[in-house]
């Protein structure tokens, strides 16, 4: 990310969009703190009631798993379908199953 | 690491876009489409935050406190567009200072339709009816955009597209419900508004050479002429029902094509626009300038309130504490 040093930090909006739900990630903007942050995401991210709740996360301090090493940084799991309901042969006579 | 030499990362793009899934924004990709998906992004965000400007000379004129707070709300709109734009480009490497500087300095451009004037209120209407809906027909294919932070974003922009519309041609019927004087105001503005509005669509395929090239990338999904014909088709039953007439004399249904007919654009004055010769060129950019520079001590005082406050009252809360 090239960032001239006249440039607010980023930060990234995540949304919990009604009582319920998970908070999800909407976008991100510019601010010169997290207050700031807050209410720009406010006035960016919820002009409709979209949201009820608000989390900003500078970006500098999410990590992130890399998109090269996909494949085997998500291996463990490829292989493991006896986690999975589907698996299990059940006759079908069997109720509530 | 499964994938690395250059035709390998390339097989892995081509077939990303091949099964129509998303590229996203950490993925390899080309540098073309890098370019092209940046180009494409900035100036649709340019015209965003541009586009505030023919309309925003009108909200302190506005005839009632109904209508200045729609149009409040829809510039704020236009501006929110702009910065989820912007956002979306800066996941490609972009810098937002960068961006802001290639507009203000003429490098980058932004929608021809924005350098027209503003006359009357009622091109207020008149920029809700065509070019917003203009803009909606180009812009909801692209929430099918293979770049998938754009496509996020339009699909967010067309939801409040829809608004722009229908507020732009309520204030059109009203006026025309109104004295003869406004129905001549709206007839006005349709005669000025119409030809630029076909122009927002780009230059005809044939003068189109990148169109190819953006179909098979996934980042355009119709030809100019398929889109501006489209609009046309939609246009030609609202201006009836409005009872207002559109300038064009070779306009006329064909019942071969089912579709309207319709005269030569004026594709020298396009051309003229984009090159900096629009009415309005010089003043729009100046001002967008003068905004930037204006806005320098205020963006510097906030970073510097911040490195102050930084070091003294950081506080943490755990995400479950705050949420």
């Amino acid at each position: 990310m090239t960032e001239s040093s006249s440039d607010w930090p980023l930060f990234e909006v995540f949304l919990r969009g009604k009582r319920g739900l998970n908070h999800v990630h909407v976008g991100s903007l510019h601010a010169a703190d997290p207050q700031m942050a807050l209410r720009h995401a406010r006035d960016l991210y919820t002009r409709r009631n979209e949201g009820v709740s608000i989390w900003v996360v500078a970006a500098t301090d999410i990590t992130a798993s890399s998109p090269d090493e996909k494949d085997p940084f998500f291996a463990p799991s490829g292989d493991k379908v006896y986690r999975h309901p589907t698996f299990y042969e059940i006759p079908d006579d069997v109720p509530h199953m | 690491m499964t994938v690395t030499s250059e035709p390998d990362l390339q097989e892995h793009f081509d077939e990303t876009i091949a099964r129509e899934r998303r590229i996203e924004p950490r993925d390899w990709m080309p540098d073309g489409y890098r370019a092209t998906m940046i180009r494409q992004i900035a100036q649709h965000a340019h015209s965003e935050i541009i586009g505030m400007q023919p309309e925003g000379n009108w909200i302190t004129r506005a005839p009632s406190l109904r209508r200045k707070a729609i149009l409040l709300a829809k510039v704020q709109d236009e501006a929110g567009h702009g910065m989820y734009l912007y956002s979306a480009a800066e996941t490609l490497g972009a810098g937002r200072g960068d961006l802001t500087g290639k507009l203000i300095s003429g490098r980058q451009k932004y929608s021809s339709i924005f350098n027209y004037p503003t006359l009357s209120y009622a091109d207020v209407g008149v920029i809700g009816w065509l070019v917003d809906g203009a803009a909606i027909c180009n812009q909801v294919p692209l929430c099918r955009s293979s770049y998938g932070p754009y496509a996020r974003a339009m699909i967010r922009i067309c939801k409040e597209e829809s608004f722009h519309q229908r507020q732009g041609y309520e204030l059109l019927l009203t006026m025309m419900r109104g004295t003869r004087a406004q129905r001549e105001m709206v007839q006005d503005a349709v005669n000025r508004f119409w030809w630029p509005s076909l122009m927002m669509f780009g230059p005809p395929d044939a003068d189109s050479p990148n169109t190819a090239q953006s179909m098979r990338w996934g980042i355009k999904r119709h030809t100019n002429d398929e889109l501006r014909q489209r609009f046309v088709d939609m246009s030609v039953p609202q201006a009836e029902k409005l009872g207002v007439t559109l300038p064009d004399p070779l306009l006329r249904w064909n019942e071969e094509r089912g579709h309207y007919d319709f005269g030569p654009v004026d594709w020298d004055e396009f051309k003229s626009v984009i090159a900096g010769n629009g009415p309005c060129n010089t003043q729009r950019v100046a001002r967008r300038k003068a905004a930037h520079d204006e806005g320098a001590w205020v963006r510097e005082a906030a970073l510097a309130h911040a490195a102050k406050h930084h070091s003294t009252e950081r506080v943490r809360v755990s995400p479950e504490a705050s949420s």
